[in-house]
């Protein structure tokens, strides 16, 4: 119970601490809020489904693209800019659920892949719409609440992101272990024992895309807010690609690992890109292959001495009922 | 939970420590390179700062009397969150007084808000999309467009007797922008296109469209394509289906026959005709004297046109910082910049004073053998074009 008040506000006070210590580093810790809210998105279906996505950046991508045309059509309101981009990653997550629902394993990864390619083909061959390569830039973002402005040194930015990722986060806390999220989980588990109990498989799991595509299409939204720019980049598969590979190092199923994942990633690749601009790569490749080998389960798996065995883990109780 | 945050605040004030150690000296000349040093397209920054360390030499390492530090970022190809971010922490953490680099035109598009707003000068070192000079007060180019190149192969084909023409370009961005300028400036010299043909950036099989041209027989066929292995491979295509013998002329822009690529590329270009602002074996004792330093400071790598406008945005901007007396502010530098006309290994060149655009000479050349070696010879050229870009 105490832990409820304890945990919230020790990250405000490292949201602070951040704040004062580092406020030339704020673009950087914005820009990793972003990718961990896309990471948290992906945790949704990933995670909590058990269900592998290569195609992820196209609800990132619809929702940096919803929050850049409106930008464009002079509608520069963050907050209800930023709504819309959940919701049209919402509905872009219920369609592509219809079907992906009905799929498991490889056959449902490969839609995922041939969804994402397939969103970014269109929007290369709309430059009308998208921009193309060259994008959609100079958008304008009000002041939040029509008195905090985004300024260069990114101060508003951050908290803006923050609190998003802070509510975004709650809320998947609170998913985890309501019914639904329990059997999602059951789910990921043991798909035979839940049909045999008589849980329908296909309404959760379009459900799940829904939900973690309303945070992806979030996480767009704020990446076009914070950088005044969307290009078709924001569906490429290196996108999709990243972000899977951020949340294995974090560690699959654990919220924490979708936020851990994102900044140990973004921070290794700065602080190796500022130690050399060329052969970054290969440092940050040999400390992933460094975590996967000693680490297989992510950074979280580890049993570190000081936290409880998989503390964020919700384990089903055999006697739990499930109410459909 | 507590714990892993203060490490990771650690990593970063580690980070902030490392770097400030780099400072130093009396009062240097700091400039931030946003580049590719990495990946597939690694030798896009290898090239630029060859050419930069090539003015370096001549000047003794120092622009207008100051000692230049560089602040290298890498975006590995086409990023532009990561440039955007790059080009903040470059202005704000490490307080430069100019960007330059910008290979791809999405990053260079996506900086430009923030130059805006911080009012810090970039000179772009390469990017080709029209558009950008127009999306900042402070952006200048030292290199080229896409249009710029293009325009010129259409008003040199109409005065070979060319009058119908067929394109096929690669379907992106600069692409577009080809087909663009290359229709404007041959229908308005009177010549008929005959199809436009657009083929998808990735993987293309070319021999439909090879086809295509084999049954319309145009006067000629005009081609653009990133530079790389497409323009070989429909070169190849071309040749195996027998179109040289029914007179199709083939027409491109210089990335067909890029210098970083030509000496790979076997028999295939030979005889192919190209526009481009730069050849390596550009026939002037400056040049000659610019592709002798480059490879002795870089090796045996062949200076491409990246290398040029590299070395010209640091000609450009020491020249400007002469005319404002060391003054780096974004408005005084910028307008000092504006009109500059300079002496390149290429030509003379010229900032146009409305767009911050080049101004250049862009030539006529044909890929063929000589000493052994495969390279453009320039044999025509269309004096001081300018971009056909957008203007502010």
């Amino acid at each position: 119970m105490i832990r409820r008040f304890l945990e919230p506000l020790a990250w405000a006070g490292v949201a602070v601490a951040v704040f004062w210590g580092l406020p030339d580093r704020l673009a950087l810790v914005t820009h990793l809020t972003t990718l961990a809210l896309f990471a948290l998105s992906l945790h949704v279906v990933v995670g909590l489904g058990g269900i592998l996505s290569l195609g992820h950046a196209a609800f990132f991508g619809l929702g940096a693209y919803t929050v850049g045309l409106l930008a464009l059509q002079g509608w520069t309101e963050p907050l209800t800019a930023l709504l819309a981009a959940g919701i049209i990653g919402a509905v872009a997550g219920l369609a592509a659920g219809s079907v992906l629902a009905r799929l498991r394993g490889l056959p449902a990864l490969m839609v995922t892949l041939g969804l994402g390619l397939l969103l970014h083909e269109a929007a290369l061959r709309l430059p009308g719409l998208t921009g193309g390569e060259d994008g959609l830039s100079g958008l304008e973002t009000a002041p939040i609440f029509g008195s905090f402005a985004f300024d260069l040194w990114g101060k508003t930015a951050y908290w803006y992101a923050l609190s998003v990722l802070a509510a975004a986060f709650w809320c998947v806390s609170r998913l985890e272990v309501a019914p639904f999220g329990v059997s999602l989980r059951a789910l990921h588990d043991n798909p035979t024992r839940l049909h045999a109990l008589g849980i329908g498989q296909t309404a959760r799991v379009q459900t799940a895309y829904g939900i973690s595509g309303a945070l992806a299409g979030l996480a767009g939204g704020l990446l076009t807010q914070t950088t005044q720019f969307v290009s078709v980049e924001v569906f490429s598969f290196h996108r999709s690609a990243d972000v899977l590979v951020m949340l294995i190092l974090g560690g699959v199923g654990r919220r924490y690992g979708a936020l851990l994942g994102p900044v140990l990633y973004g921070v290794l690749r700065d602080v190796l890109a500022d130690w050399h601009p060329a052969y970054w790569g290969a440092g940050l490749g040999l400390a992933l292959m460094a975590v996967v080998l000693l680490a297989p389960q992510g950074l979280l798996g580890l049993r570190w001495p000081w936290a409880r065995a998989n503390p964020e883990r919700v384990e089903l109780p055999a006697t739990t009922h499930l109410h459909k | 939970m507590p714990i892993l945050l203060s490490r990771r605040a650690l990593v970063i004030t580690s980070a902030l420590v490392g770097f400030s150690a780099t400072v130093g000296a009396a009062d240097p000349l700091k400039i931030g390179v946003i580049a590719s040093y990495s990946g597939a397209y690694a030798d896009y920054g290898k090239q630029m700062d060859g050419g930069m360390a090539v003015y370096l030499a001549e000047t003794g390492g120092t622009l207008a009397g100051r000692p230049v530090t560089f602040i290298r970022k890498d975006t590995a190809g086409p990023a532009p969150d990561l440039a955007n971010r790059f080009a903040k922490e470059l202005i704000i953490r490490d307080k430069v007084d100019l960007i330059v680099g910008l290979d791809f035109s999405p990053n260079a598009i996506a900086i430009a808000p923030v130059l805006t707003e911080a009012k810090v000068v970039a000179v772009v070192m390469n990017a080709a999309s029209a558009v950008i000079p127009s999306r900042s007060p402070y952006i200048v180019r030292t290199s080229f467009s896409v249009s710029q190149v293009s325009a010129p192969m259409a008003q040199w084909a109409l005065t070979q007797g060319i009058k119908q023409v067929s394109t096929i370009v690669s379907d992106y961005g600069p692409g577009q922008d080809a087909e663009k300028a290359f229709h404007a400036a041959f229908k308005a010299g009177g010549g008929t296109i005959t199809n436009a043909m657009r083929v998808p950036l990735s993987n293309p099989d070319f021999s439909a469209y090879v086809q295509r041209l084999k049954d319309e027989k145009p006067d000629a066929a005009f081609i653009f394509f990133p530079s790389g292995d497409q323009p070989t491979a429909f070169m190849r295509n071309f040749r195996e289906r027998g179109l040289e013998a029914t007179g199709v002329k083939l027409l491109a822009t210089g990335e067909a026959t890029d210098d970083a690529f030509l000496a790979n590329q076997g028999e295939d270009p030979a005889g192919l005709i190209t526009s481009h602002h730069y050849s390596f074996a550009h026939p002037s004792p400056r040049n000659v004297a610019y592709t002798a330093a480059f490879r002795k400071i870089v090796g045996e790598m062949r200076p491409s046109y990246m290398s040029v406008a590299a070395y010209d945005g640091l000609a450009l901007i020491d020249a400007a910082l002469k005319k404002t007396g060391g003054k780096t502010d974004a408005p005084t530098l910028i307008e000092a910049m504006k009109g500059q006309t300079l002496d390149s290994p290429r030509g003379p060149i010229t900032i146009d004073s409305v767009t911050r655009d080049i101004v250049q000479t862009v030539y006529i050349r044909k890929a063929q053998r000589v000493n052994g070696q495969m390279v453009n010879v320039e044999f025509d050229a269309i004096q001081a074009v300018q971009s056909p870009g957008v203007t502010p």
